[in-house]
């Protein structure tokens, strides 16, 4: 390994470190005192939808797709996840870290199993046809998930129409450690071959068949991949909130998750990291600071996403992506951007 | 026999409603290719309008389908302003902004209803008092029936002025080829302006439909309807006009015969389980038209 990349990865895993640190100085000295919970429970929810607006990132920013069915991916994993741990914990005490690995495993999987069903099938399909497919898996999803509650399979938990009862052990050290894995994975994915891959498909696809690429695999692999993490968000998410109910995970979320990939920048990963904790914390903090204007939160967000929009389509980074340790080491890399821009434009 | 019969009149009063809003929906796909998520919102939008103006027209002595004149009104001006302002700039700057501008406007407007009319759910009053017909043994509210024949006569009116009329054959030939239209003298702009106007106008006539059959209007109305709409467009092939509406009925009557005939809490998942079988067996819809793919 070159020494430069050396230095990066160090100046990478430090700046999350003190992010880290940062968190617990905030949550666990009580420095925020009576507060401190309220700020907890955004921050967490922050957390998975980072998560689940980059998986989302890899099919629209990397695929050149468009889902707007990622809630419904998302409940999959929740409500199979909160299932297999109130059942495991019925049985056996386990240690809270041991059900939410379990709990965060069997959410992903459960997603990706659907995820591959349906992209097999879905992804001969493009565009505004694919869109409004994965919208109605979502919805069928949602109805099938408001229909047929097992009813009261456990003593502890309640499951029907909502799901309450479910252990609450998505503390946010597990979370932001979890959310850290996911962010690397996928970059590690975007950045390896079939990732390469990917973006070859998407720049153009019978060039990309030609050079010997196989689309449906690396698309459906894609989409898998995506599903997944947005079922390990819904996992976070259920063992979080602790209460399920099916008309959360509705096509107002999905849209929600897509508009947030799109303000962040479609196709840069720093962008979701950034928009995605600050677009979900906004509307809450907005009732917080000024609680007269609390009824008006959600119409001043659809209003500042219909003006991005209009002044600046590409989103916050545009497609780029931010680096830590290039702006820290690499003394032109500022004046690099700027060059870089005044060709593009 | 009876029980089929009055699901068959429902289903195909619930059908033209979507049939009506699936118009909007693939006139202006048709046109610039986008997906008008606020076009549901438009009929909330009406809905909101009858519920205020009937009342006023009642007082004033005037007769109660005026209100429907005014909700059209209102249903057109909030249309054409929503395509000046946020879909015009946006135009050419490719399907995701266009696609998240949609999504936006619709946030927009449900949330500016939100704003102004609160989130309770309203009543809106009667416009038509029919007594109840009784058709092949099966009695039918007059007004279903009512609402159900000015549903098809706006369509039928619709289908010969896009055939016959010259503005009709201008709103055609711009999805056809833009930069020909512009050279044969047509003002694709006014054009793209109209076809949100006459969109909206039906949103109106269908909220009508809507109050009139079944009362409650909500500010969140327009979503799981504009998005069943959305569905009835694609079955019938976006951009086709004859298949919007044959898109419409046909999942009217599948939704009504389900909700009496099977399990009634399903009925939103068959059709979406329609929708996709349909697009993976026939992506463009029933008559929609194959599109050559570019390469």
């Amino acid at each position: 390994m070159p020494k430069i990349m050396k230095k990066k990865y160090i100046i990478n895993i430090i700046a999350v470190a003190m992010v880290f640190l940062l968190l617990c100085l905030l949550f666990d000295t009580g420095l925020l005192g009576r507060k401190a919970a309220y700020f907890n429970g955004l921050v967490t929810i922050g957390m998975f939808y980072t998560i689940i607006v980059c998986s989302l990132n890899l099919l629209t920013g990397y695929m050149g797709e468009f889902s707007l069915g990622h809630a419904g991916f998302m409940s999959i994993g929740a409500y199979t996840s909160a299932i297999a741990t109130t059942l495991i914990s019925d049985h056996a005490e386990l240690p809270n870290i041991v059900l939410y690995l379990l709990a965060i495993v069997i959410g992903g999987l459960a997603a990706a199993i659907v995820g591959v069903l349906v992209g097999i099938p879905a992804l001969r399909l493009s565009g505004d046809y694919l869109c409004i497919v994965t919208v109605a898996v979502a919805e069928i999803v949602r109805v099938i998930l408001s229909n047929f509650g097992i009813p009261a399979i456990t003593g502890s938990a309640t499951f029907g129409k909502s799901f309450a009862g479910i252990a609450k052990v998505s503390d946010y050290h597990y979370v932001f450690i979890t959310m850290v894995i996911c962010i690397t994975v996928m970059y590690c994915y975007i950045r390896s071959r079939y990732g390469r891959a990917l973006i070859s498909i998407r720049e153009d696809r019978i060039a990309a068949a030609a050079s010997g690429i196989n689309v449906t695999k690396t698309k459906v692999m894609t989409f898998t991949i995506s599903a997944a993490f947005a079922g390990v968000a819904g996992a976070i998410y259920a063992h979080y909130i602790t209460t399920l109910v099916p008309t959360y995970f509705n096509f107002s979320k999905s849209s929600e998750f897509l508009a947030i990939v799109i303000l962040g920048g479609s196709g840069s990963m720093t962008g979701s990291i950034v928009a995605a904790p600050i677009l979900s914390a906004l509307p809450q903090l907005i009732s917080y600071v000024f609680p007269e204007f609390a009824s008006y939160r959600m119409l001043i967000y659809a209003i500042v996403l219909v003006v991005v929009m209009i002044f600046k389509p590409s989103g916050l980074f545009g497609g780029k992506e931010f680096s830590l340790p290039n702006l820290l080491l690499d003394r032109n890399y500022r004046k690099k951007k700027v060059s870089l821009d005044e060709n593009k434009a | 026999m009876t029980k089929l019969i009055q699901s068959l009149m429902y289903g195909l009063n619930l059908g033209s409603i979507y049939a009506l809003t699936a118009l909007g929906y693939t006139m202006v796909y048709g046109i610039i290719r986008m997906i008008n998520f606020a076009h549901g919102d438009f009929i909330m939008v009406g809905g909101f309008t009858l519920f205020y103006t009937i009342p006023v027209m009642k007082n004033m002595g005037l007769p109660l389908w005026f209100a429907v004149v005014v909700a059209i009104g209102v249903c057109v001006v909030v249309g054409v302003l929503t395509e000046q302002i946020a879909y015009k700039p946006v135009r050419g700057q490719g399907s995701t902004t266009a696609l998240i501008t949609a999504l936006g406007m619709s946030l927009v407007l449900e949330n500016g209803a939100l704003v102004l009319f609160g989130s309770a759910p309203r009543n809106v009053p009667p416009m038509f008092s029919l007594p109840t017909i009784e058709l092949l043994g099966a009695s039918i509210p007059g007004q279903t029936l009512l609402t159900l024949a000015i549903g098809i006569i706006v369509m039928v009116i619709l289908s010969f002025f896009i055939k016959y009329t010259k503005l009709g054959k201008a709103m055609r030939a711009v999805p056809e080829d833009k930069v020909a239209s512009t050279l044969v003298g047509i003002n694709v702009n006014k054009i793209i302006t109209i076809t949100f106007a006459i969109g909206s106008g039906l949103a109106a006539i269908a909220s009508m439909m809507y109050t009139t059959s079944y009362v409650s209007i909500k500010n969140e109305l327009g979503i799981s309807l504009g998005l069943k709409a959305f569905v009835a467009a694609v079955l019938g092939g976006i951009g086709s006009v004859a298949g919007a509406m044959i898109g419409g009925l046909l999942l009217g009557i599948v939704e009504i015969l389900v909700k009496v005939y099977m399990l009634p809490g399903t009925y939103e998942a068959v059709t979406y389980l329609i929708l996709i079988v349909v697009l993976l067996v026939r992506p463009t819809g029933l008559l929609g038209k194959a599109v050559s793919e570019k390469v």
